[in-house]
């Protein structure tokens, strides 16, 4: 286990290493948490914090939009809107104020799921400072993932279990619509435990029965023994070779793999 | 509204409903959270009698809450945000008026707009905070279902296409406080009001006049002081009762719930003592529901299932269901 724990720390290491200055044309002047520094202009927020040396223990995971661990704040100069963006999934601009914000403080209540009746009572018993909504729509604004968020928490306080599901589906819980709320809502707690409601009123589709059966059955267990037992040498030249056969990564990528040691969102 | 201002995707929707024999008139509708939950029957009594009368109740495609009180504070324009955003939804529609039927909504709704349509200053500040949202340019009318029945259909009208006369019904009307108060919004006479009883006469009913019917149901006290509800409650169930009535109509969510709730618990509690006038329980309806039978509505369209006290004995007993 400790040299499985060296090696998922190893490969998170900044993926900005290596790049050669002299090679960079255009470079931004952002300020992280008031702190200025120059840093090449196409690199992320994510890329950049590391260019400048910062080195993430928390705030970051996939680094390819779906974790929602880089929730960052910041604005630009001239603009007094406070804006938000994921971390790994936006670029750079000069004179950016940033700060991220790794983690949302929120009161997480207990519930089994099966006890809980599927309809939108749940949602204000365990969540009752969603009748506090006003309107505002600071969360929809707030969201990187451009979701609706508002029309889902009003969904919510009118118990409508399948719109609330519908409209948060593509939440990646990054917590900003609930640093945002002047109500204090945790929505994507709301949305999650209504999806979760939701979900048992739907029938369970074959094909997820028949992976389940799969799985338990060992069908995969080989693969993953292989990949665990392969060196770092043999993995990056097996995830080349995937990837030139998806047509995926094109040669420039693939020479940069090399280059860094690993691939590049 | 100016033609020019009505976007296209709105005047072919006009255009097809025009074309439609069934539906006449489609009006932008307001539902309401409660509608949508505990009072799905005071929605849907009031669908399927708007269709027998030839309109379509069109619910907004997107809407929020009310904002359920309205507020009174001068300077929390935070509290106007919610319901000025439906009204930017009827806008967005290229309509100028929007139907609600919960006392509640029509309330905070109309007195939303009348408060940002009274100050250009009010108007401004709540749209600079919406941003790069559609700014509100004001002149969306709130109406009560009760007022377009009143003035747009008629009784006359709705007389004339009785199916089934409430012969000899006797309902006590009851307004409470949203439909009325305060007078700028007020749907009818504060003090002496009659539009639920002209309609109920319409339909065949009885109204039977009760002093109480323009009182106060304890609202959001059931919450924190139930005896305030208790107490209201009591006074206005007993008058109804004694003046003769067999049911109460409504047309609030928060009252209907009131008039039920703490009526069972005031039957629990005077059981020994109840005089024989007293002693049963009273059902509580939506004034659709009512105008829905009558309308010749078939029986599982009207609602009953989500009522507390089952109107269907006595409607039974008048050969109405």
């Amino acid at each position: 286990m400790p040299e499985i724990m060296d090696r998922i720390k190893e490969a998170n290491r900044a993926v900005t290493t290596g790049i050669d200055d002299s090679a960079v044309k255009h470079w931004v002047t952002v300020y992280i948490m008031g702190k200025g520094y120059r840093v090449p202009a196409d690199i992320t927020i994510m890329q950049a914090m590391e260019y400048a040396g910062y080195r993430f223990v928390r705030g970051a995971g996939c680094r390819a939009g779906f974790c929602g661990a880089c929730a960052t704040v910041y604005r630009t100069a001239g603009d007094w809107r406070l804006k938000t963006a994921l971390a790994c999934q936006t670029r750079v601009e000069d004179g950016m104020f940033l700060v991220q914000i790794p983690f949302t403080p929120a009161e997480k209540p207990a519930y089994d799921i099966e006890e809980e009746p599927a309809d939108g009572t749940p949602l204000l018993k365990y969540f009752p400072e969603v009748a506090r909504c006003v309107a505002c729509n600071t969360c929809t604004k707030a969201c990187p993932q451009d979701l609706e968020v508002m029309d889902y928490i009003q969904a919510a306080l009118r118990g409508d279990l399948a719109a609330v599901a519908e409209l948060s589906f593509d939440c990646i819980q990054c917590g900003l619509c609930a640093m945002r709320c002047p109500a204090e809502i945790t929505h994507y707690h709301v949305a999650q435990l209504a999806r979760r409601l939701y979900g048992r009123t739907l029938p369970v589709p074959k094909h997820v029965l028949d992976r389940v059966e799969e799985i338990e059955s060992g069908k995969y267990e080989d693969e993953f023994e292989k990949l665990l037992s392969m060196s770092r040498e043999e993995l990056e030249e097996l995830y080349r070779k995937e990837q030139r056969e998806k047509g995926g990564l094109n040669s420039r990528d693939a020479s940069r793999v090399t280059r860094n040691g690993q691939g590049e969102r | 509204m100016s033609d020019k201002a009505v976007p296209s995707s709105a005047k072919a929707s006009a255009a097809h409903h025009n074309a439609s024999r069934v539906t006449r008139h489609a009006l932008p509708y307001f539902p309401g959270c409660a509608l949508k939950d505990q009072a799905r029957g005071f929605e849907d009594s009031a669908r399927a009698a708007m269709a027998a009368l030839g309109y379509e109740l069109a619910e907004l495609p997107r809407w929020n809450c009310c904002g359920t009180v309205y507020s009174l504070a001068t300077d929390d324009l935070m509290r106007h945000l919610g319901p000025v955003r439906n009204l930017v939804r009827v806008q967005d529609l290229g309509e100028t008026r929007l139907v609600t039927l919960c006392a509640m909504c029509y309330n905070t709704l109309a007195r939303s707009s009348r408060f940002v349509g009274a100050d250009p200053e009010r108007l401004e500040r709540i749209n600079a905070f919406m941003d790069d949202e559609a700014d509100y340019r004001g002149g969306v009318e709130v109406v009560h279902l009760l007022e377009l029945l009143r003035d747009e259909v008629t009784f006359e009208a709705i007389e004339a296409k009785v199916e089934r006369p409430l012969d000899g019904l006797k309902v006590a009307p009851y307004y409470g406080c949203m439909l009325l108060r305060p007078r700028e919004v007020g749907i009818d006479d504060p003090d002496s009001p009659g539009v639920l009883e002209a309609l109920l006469s319409a339909l065949g009913a009885e109204p039977v006049d009760f002093p109480q019917k323009a009182e106060c149901c304890g609202a959001y006290q059931t919450v924190s002081s139930p005896e305030i509800a208790r107490a209201r409650v009591g006074e206005i169930v007993s008058a109804a009762r004694w003046a003769g009535a067999e049911l109460i109509a409504t047309s609030c969510p928060l009252c209907t719930y009131n008039l039920e709730h703490h009526q069972v618990e005031r039957e629990e509690r005077e059981t020994r003592h109840a005089s024989p006038v007293t002693r049963h329980e009273i059902p509580i309806l939506y004034f659709t529901q009512l105008l829905a039978l009558a309308l010749g509505v078939s029986e599982d369209k009207l609602g009953f299932a989500g009522l507390k006290f089952d109107p269907r004995p006595l409607l039974s007993d008048r050969e109405l269901v």
